[in-house]
Parts: structure tokens; C-alpha cells; sequence
């Protein structure tokens, strides 16, 4: 195995070409980050793309930042506080679940993995900022799409192909964004106490209303206790507020009197709602201790409770509902449980992703929800008109993809 | 612009063709007479005309997946068609080609509230999925100028915009799901009611692919509560730099208004001519601020752009005091068109994007341009994402004046393009702009794109002739030219 680290997008094109020309499978990493999520790859070399680095341009007035695939997310997120701008889908860091600190990796591995966080039910995910790219697809040919203009229907949108496809079609050298004007000020209304079932409905009542809830999550007490030095003995219900002062005030108000009878509840702001979000975005509040195995599953929002309450968890499962309860976060013990998930999901629709596998379980096998039988067959042929030779992180998403 | 050539054999079998999609689609599904085909000849790019083979009006699914499973099993071409309101020629008929009107598709499916999604049938339009909800507080963010008359599958296809596009994003931020049938009559859905999908993302591939993908024949779109007010700002510059300042000036100061939309003076004149929206008509550049939210927010909000347009020399500012007020201001605008169709014949709407801060540059260059064509071009602006509708004036009773406007367009195309902007912003590539696709790509990124066709739709019987300049086989698309034996790159680093 050979690892190989381009400079700049001709030598990746160079590369690309090489494992063509010998049929060499590449594993495409940036930092390795989110190595361990999802399915491994089994690749002949490994194809590193951590030297392609830097912004090479940032208008912060037209909304647009370019970068070379290889870029820390850390430099582009310092570089846009400078601006008080920011990357509103709030991307993930996987660091909290794969090696307890943070790791926030690049903007490649942020695109190819289409990260997004508790603000994705407002602001979408990475793949709604995703502006244009260039890269080298299997066939060792360089293209482009898309452009730098937050409005374009020019051609197909290959953005959204790419977004979420785990470097199996193409690997980006270069990537450009949209940016957008940091919030000034944020604030967190929590209700406390509140069962699941209570919780969904008051997220919906929140996110139904004119308040512009940013942010929608119930953490019951189990997973709540990790939350906070002194230990909150209660289940927090959190909706988060964004934006100019007066505004927040005004919504904050608005927000209590619609949700009396749920409680009252307080607010907390700045750093310390910040923290807590962070908490959140990151699954930082699971237990992920070596026997366990960590599951996201994507469900219709209403309906997470009602999911979660025939899952009938016991013992030492834990969980928490994000995006209003269309994102839950499961922690859970032992094996077997890919079917009952997805057993579970069929009759409300969304998947369930095995994020973490503990040791040697059966359900590692298949961490992506299966797909529809045409769905796969459909995919598989972009798959094949994108990398032919199947050289690209073969195996990543599905055993064929 | 040059069409496929008509498949003479297709055409000799029309009547075959008709019984048999007459069996699949009984009564009045399949229209065949000249008079009544007449109807579809064109769509909202009226220069271009040409009646289909026939027209199909299938009521169901399953009808949708019977007609193609016979078109793809026959090699007959399928045009498919919404509203019919495509600026860009995205629903032109071919000779050879069924056109497949999805307008009986028009029932809303399901309202649910609680996950914030309206199920919906691709006929039902823009404008109706609003007033199906808008009881309840609701509303669907994006809205083009024809909402009132498009189709839901229509901006699917097309990826419609409109004026609050930067806030609330276009047609592919505010999906979750669609059913869709590909050519071989597969029918398959993508999303749900859900946020995220594993595998591929093909319903944001499917948005914006100007009916080559697939015929959609069912939407879940989001809807989201209406916001609790909305206020505007109308400003008048002395020229379009200081306008163009206002808005970087607004967007730096972190503020992301609901709609802000620029007029250039043709267009202000004839708006007002029009409507007579009390524009002020001694400013070179107009600018309507829109800001949307909780009362407390706009209330601030509005303070705040008012004192930067004055920063930046704004030299008539007037704030709406109520919802009476805010309307007029936009009266004008959204009039603009048809304000343009009192002044001239005909006008041709471009429709393309540029870096904001180019603007100055463009205009300018539009301006030499109308000079040199002799045509005169009036401006509407999608100030905040930097979408460009110039307006180019004929007559197409004067020969050869269609063609020049068309000549006249291109140049602005290719200006826009220049500047690092992009050929359209939201109408589309269509016929219009297809021979203009080289100037954006090159081979390679092009028949990259052709090859995402080739996965979903292999004989190119869906909508052949537009978006691409050139078709390729797919066989010979998917030829790789390998070199073996190569040296392995000495200059790369390895370890």
C-alpha cells in the first residue's frame, strides 16, 4: 500500500490516472476524521488529500468562500468569524463520537459526508450551501460544476451528487460555499420535566409558530445528566432563538406564553446555550463506551416519539431527539437491533445509520439503511458512469457503491 | 436553433402509436387533432413553436409509467409538460414526440401540519399550495413570477427561484420527497417526509433537470409558518454603483432581507407608466428592501437599512407604514414585464447571474451593447443573489430583429459569464440557452453531465434537444482511454 498525497489538482489528476491505469482501488481521506463511519474501505492505496489546502478566495459581502478540498474547517471557521460570518448548516465534528475530543476535518470530508447539525431545520444541510466544485471523477478526468453564484440552474446539479456521496463518484480539489451573516446574539428557551411525547408536541407548537425556532431538541433525563457539571435531574426540552436582540426578546416572550401549558420554562444565552448546542450537534451527550453502538436514525419530526416509544428501550439505552424529533441519536447495547429499527421504520418512512459499531457485531455489516431495489440499481449506474473501475473508496456507502 | 431531426419512421407510425396509447390513457387522454394540439405548441419562450406528435393527458401513476414503459420499448421521444410556463423552452414539443401534459395531476395529496409538509400532485401550481395551507398560517417560500399559473413538477424541473430566494432558498431547500417514474416506467421515490436520505442524493439531482431525468408525479414540499409581518423599504440612487453599494453595505452589516429586488430607470419608467407605484423618476436605480419576521425584528431591522441607504447616498427612501403601502411598492415591480410589453412589440427576459459586485460593470457594458444593437434593454435585478432579467426590446415584425435580439442576449450571457457569474439563475437552460452551454463548459464537464443522463434515461428519448448542445451515445460516453504502463507520477509525494 502506497499513500499517496497530491500537492495540486494536476498531480490528483495524475494520481487518479495511475490507480486507473493499474486498477488500483484508492481510499480518499483528508484528515480521517470520519474514517470509522460507515463502512470500512478495502483499498489498495490510500489517496491524501491534506496537502491541498488553503482559501484561495473569501468575499465576505457576496456570501462566497472557496477553498481547496484539503482546507481544516477550523481555518475556514476562524477565517469567517473575522467576518462574523459563519457556515449556517452548522456541520458536525465527529470528534465526541470517535475519539472523545473535537476533529473537525476538512471542508472535503465536510461536503462528501453532507454534515449539517441542529440548525439543519432551518438552514438545511452542507448540500444547501454547496455551491460549485471542481475534482477528478473515476475515469481520471477533471470537470467542474456549478459556479460561485448563490443562484444557478446551468446544467445538472451535480453539487447535490456530490454532496453525501463519501468520495465514491469524483474527488473534489477545490470547493466553493455559501456563507452567510452570523446570528449577533442567541438564547435558549428550556422547558423541563417534560415526557417524550409532551416534548414533540411542544416542539411542534414552537416550530409551528412565527417564532423562528431555530433549533428543536429534547434530551431526556438519562442522557441530560451529561449535560452540565451539576447534573440537571430533569428532561430538557431546548428551542433555540437567533438574531438581533430585540428581536430574541420579542420571540423569547411570544414563545412562553404559547407554551404555557407546558411548564415554564427559563432561558439561558450566550456561551452557555452555544455549549449546549455544541453538546447536541455532536452526540456529545451519548455514552459510548466500547460495547455500544451509536445509531442515527432520520424520521418524520411528529412522529419521533411515537417511534421511540415502540422501540420500548430498556435499561442502559439511551437517546435524544434533535431537528424537533426528526433526528434521533440512540446509544444502545448489543446486536441485532439494525432490524428491529428498521423493521419499526417501515410503516412511519426514514433510515437508520449505524454511526459506531461496537466490537464484532452482526449489524455492522450493513451501517446504511438498505436501499429500494431500483433506487440501488439507479445508483449504481451513476456509480459506474462516475468511476467505472470502481477505484474511488470502493465499498464506502454499499457493498457495490 | 437547430432541433433534432424528426424521426420520419416515428412520425409515419402516429397512428398506431395513438391506438395504443389510447388503450392506456382512454376517453380524451390522447389529443391528436391540429386545431386542439395547437394549444401546446409553445411555452412561456413563445418564439419557438412546433406542435407535438401528440398530446398525452394521463390521470394516474400507473398511466405514467405504461406510457413510457411503451415510449422506451418503441424508441418514441417524450417531451414532458407542467404549466407550460418555461421561460427557457424547457416544454417545447418535438415533431416525433408525445408531449406528456402532467396538468390532471392537480389534487393536493395531504396537508401535515405537524411534520410542516404538504403532499402534492405534480399539476397542482405554485400559488395553490400556498392558498391550501395559508388557513393555517402557512406558506411555500419559493415563488417565480408565474406562480399563479406553474406547476409544483414544473419548478421541480426547473428548480424554480423567485424574489425571496436568498432568505428562503429556491425550489431544490424546499423539498423532501418526490415519486418520480424513470423512462423504463420504474417508478421511484426519493425522501419523504423526513429530512435527509441515505445513498445518493437524487432528489437534488432530480431538481433542476429540466424533465431529462424523469416525469415527476408527486411533490412533498415544506411548508413553513408565515412570517408574523413584513415591512419595505423603497430607495432611490443616483446611479446603479451607489445602489449596488446599498446592498453589499446591508448584506455586511449581517442583514439577509426577505426580498431586495433593483430596477434600473427604463425599467422604473415604464413601471410607473404602468401602475404608478409613486416610484421616483429623477433616480437612476431603484431598490425594494423587504424585511419579513416577528414585528419586533422588522421594526429594527428596518431602522437599520434605513440608516445605511443613507450612508450610501440614497436620495429618496420611503418606508412602508402599512400592508397597503408594502404592496404598491411592490406593485411596480412584480408588473415590470407586462409594464415593458406596453413600451415595445416584443421583449425577450434573460435571466442571468453575476457576482454582485460586478453590477456597475455589466450595466455598463449592457448599455454600449444597446447601443450597438440598436435595441433598447430595460433592467430588473435580483439585487440580493445577484440574478440579472434584462429586458431586450424588438419588434419581430422587423426582419431580422428577433435574431438580433437573440444576438444581443447571448453577448449578456456570455458577459455574465465573464464576470464569473453563471448562464441562468432560474429559468433554465432549455433550448434558449442550450448552444451557449460550451461557453460555461468544456467537454469533459459536459459530457460528464451527459453521462448522469445516460444512468437514468440510456436511449435519450427525455426531452432530446435541450440543455445539451451536443448528444453523445452512451456507449461512446462511457469509452475510457486508458494508457498502461505509465510512470507513476515521480513528483508526488508518497510514503
Amino acid at each position: 500500500m502506497s499513500h499517496i498525497k497530491p500537492e495540486n489538482a494536476g498531480q490528483l489528476e495524475e494520481a487518479i490516472k495511475w490507480a486507473l491505469s493499474e486498477e488500483e482501488s484508492m481510499e480518499i481521506i483528508g484528515s480521517g476524521s470520519k474514517q470509522r463511519l460507515g463502512r470500512p474501505v478495502k483499498a489498495s492505496h490510500k489517496l491524501d488529500l491534506s496537502a491541498l489546502t488553503g482559501i484561495t478566495l473569501y468575499e465576505p459581502e457576496e456570501l462566497v468562500l472557496s477553498a481547496r478540498a484539503g482546507t481544516s474547517l477550523n481555518e475556514i471557521q476562524d477565517e469567517l468569524a473575522k467576518h462574523n460570518q459563519y457556515m449556517a448548516f452548522e456541520p458536525m465534528d465527529y470528534g465526541a463520537l470517535f475519539k472523545g475530543e473535537a476533529d473537525a476535518g476538512t471542508l472535503g470530508g465536510m461536503i462528501a459526508c453532507n454534515l449539517s447539525g441542529p440548525r439543519r431545520l432551518k438552514a438545511g444541510a452542507a448540500r444547501d450551501h454547496f455551491l460549485g466544485f471542481s475534482g477528478v471523477s473515476g475515469r481520471g478526468e477533471t470537470f467542474k460544476s456549478g459556479g460561485r453564484v448563490v443562484k444557478n440552474v446551468t446544467g445538472y446539479d451535480l453539487m447535490k451528487l456530490m454532496a453525501g456521496s463519501y468520495g465514491t463518484l469524483a474527488v473534489m480539489s477545490d470547493i466553493t460555499i455559501k456563507v452567510l451573516p452570523a446570528p449577533p446574539e442567541e438564547k435558549s428557551y428550556i422547558l423541563y420535566g417534560l415526557s417524550d411525547g409532551e416534548a414533540n408536541r411542544a416542539m411542534s407548537v414552537a416550530l409551528n409558530s412565527s417564532c423562528e425556532v431555530s433549533s428543536a431538541a429534547h434530551i431526556p433525563q438519562i442522557v441530560s445528566d451529561k449535560l452540565t457539571q451539576e447534573a440537571e435531574e430533569r428532561a430538557m426540552t431546548v428551542l433555540r432563538l437567533e438574531g438581533h436582540g430585540p428581536s430574541i426578546a420579542y420571540r423569547a416572550d411570544k414563545l412562553a406564553s404559547l407554551l404555557a401549558d407546558f411548564g415554564t420554562g427559563s432561558l439561558i444565552a450566550g456561551q452557555q446555550s452555544r455549549s449546549l448546542w455544541q453538546k447536541v450537534c455532536d452526540a456529545e451527550i451519548l455514552s459510548v463506551s466500547g460495547e455500544r453502538s451509536i445509531w442515527r436514525v432520520s424520521l418524520p419530526p411528529a412522529q419521533g416519539s411515537t417511534f421511540v416509544d415502540s422501540l420500548k428501550l430498556e435499561g442502559q439505552a439511551q437517546h435524544y431527539y434533535d431537528w424537533a424529533g426528526g433526528l434521533l441519536w440512540l446509544s444502545l447495547i448489543g446486536d441485532h437491533n439494525a432490524s428491529v429499527l428498521r423493521d419499526k421504520l417501515k410503516s412511519i418512512g426514514g433510515h437508520a445509520t449505524l454511526v459506531r459499531s461496537a466490537k464484532d457485531v452482526e449489524d455492522a455489516k450493513s451501517p446504511q439503511h438498505p436501499l429500494e431495489s431500483g433506487e440501488h440499481a439507479l445508483m449504481k449506474r451513476i456509480k459506474d458512469n462516475f468511476d467505472p473501475k470502481a477505484i474511488l473508496n470502493p465499498g464506502r456507502l454499499y457493498a457495490d457503491l | 436553433m437547430k432541433m433534432p431531426d424528426p424521426d420520419q419512421s416515428i412520425m409515419a407510425r402516429r397512428d398506431e402509436i395513438a391506438e395504443a396509447l389510447r388503450s392506456i390513457v382512454p376517453g380524451e387522454g390522447v389529443i391528436l387533432s391540429d386545431r386542439e394540439l395547437q394549444v401546446y405548441e409553445s411555452d412561456g419562450l413563445t418564439a419557438y413553436r412546433q406542435p407535438p406528435l401528440m398530446a398525452i393527458l394521463p390521470q394516474t401513476v400507473e398511466q405514467v409509467s405504461q406510457v413510457l414503459t411503451y415510449c422506451h420499448a418503441e424508441g418514441i421521444k417524450v417531451v414532458p409538460r407542467g404549466s407550460g410556463t418555461s421561460l427557457s423552452g424547457g416544454a417545447l414539443p418535438l415533431a416525433d414526440a408525445i408531449l406528456l401534459c402532467m396538468g390532471k395531476f392537480n389534487q393536493i395529496v395531504d396537508v401535515d401540519y405537524d411534520n410542516r409538509c404538504a403532499v402534492v400532485q405534480p399539476g397542482v401550481t405554485n400559488l395553490g399550495i400556498t392558498k391550501a395551507v395559508e388557513g393555517r398560517g402557512f406558506y411555500y417560500a419559493p415563488d417565480p413570477s408565474s406562480q399563479i399559473a406553474c406547476s409544483i413538477g414544473g419548478n421541480v424541473a426547473e428548480n424554480a427561484g423567485g424574489v425571496h430566494c436568498l432568505k428562503y432558498g429556491l425550489t431544490t431547500n424546499n423539498l423532501l420527497g418526490i415519486e418520480m417514474v424513470l423512462i423504463d416506467g420504474t417508478v421511484l421515490r426519493f425522501g419523504g417526509k423526513h429530512l435527509d436520505s441515505p445513498g445518493y442524493d437524487l432528489l437534488g439531482l432530480m431538481t433542476g433537470s429540466e424533465g431529462l431525468l424523469g416525469v415527476v408525479t408527486e411533490v412533498t414540499v415544506r411548508i413553513l409558518p408565515q412570517p408574523e409581518t413584513a415591512r419595505a423599504l423603497l430607495l432611490g440612487f443616483s446611479s446603479s454603483e451607489s445602489a449596488g453599494d446599498c446592498v453589499a453595505a446591508i448584506i455586511s452589516d449581517g442583514i439577509i432581507p426577505g426580498g431586495m429586488e433593483m430596477m434600473d430607470k427604463p425599467a422604473i419608467e415604464a413601471a410607473e407608466a404602468f401602475v404608478k407605484a409613486g416610484y421616483p423618476l429623477d433616480v437612476e436605480a431603484l431598490l425594494i428592501v423587504e424585511l419579513d419576521g416577528p414585528q419586533a425584528e422588522v421594526d429594527y431591522l428596518i431602522d437599520q437599512v434605513s440608516e445605511i441607504s443613507k450612508k450610501c447616498g440614497a436620495i429618496t427612501s420611503r418606508i412602508s407604514q402599512d400592508e397597503e403601502e408594502r404592496q404598491l411598492f411592490w406593485a411596480g415591480r412584480k408588473a415590470a414585464f407586462p409594464a415593458v410589453g406596453r413600451l415595445t412589440p416584443d421583449y425577450y427576459c434573460m435571466d442571468g447571474t453575476i457576482p454582485r459586485n460586478k453590477l456597475p460593470l455589466v450595466l455598463k457594458r449592457m448599455r454600449e451593447m444597446s447601443e450597438h444593437y440598436d435595441l433598447r434593454v430595460a433592467n430588473v435585478f435580483h439585487a440580493g443573489d445577484g440574478n440579472l432579467h434584462p429586458l431586450i426590446m424588438y419588434d419581430a415584425n422587423n426582419p431580422g430583429e428577433l435574431e438580433k435580439a437573440e444576438d444581443f442576449g447571448s453577448d449578456i450571457l456570455k458577459l455574465c459569464v465573464e464576470v464569473g457569474g453563471v448562464l441562468t439563475g432560474e429559468h433554465g437552460v432549455g433550448v434558449e440557452k442550450r448552444d451557449l452551454m460550451p461557453e460555461m463548459f468544456n467537454e469533459i464537464d459536459l459530457n460528464q453531465q451527459l453521462r448522469v443522463k445516460c444512468a437514468f434515461d440510456s436511449k435519450a428519448l427525455l426531452n432530446p434537444g435541450k440543455v445539451f448542445p451536443e448528444l453523445h451515445r452512451c456507449a461512446e460516453l462511457g469509452r475510457m482511454h486508458i494508457h498502461k504502463g505509465k510512470l507513476p507520477f515521480p513528483d508526488i509525494p508518497r510514503f
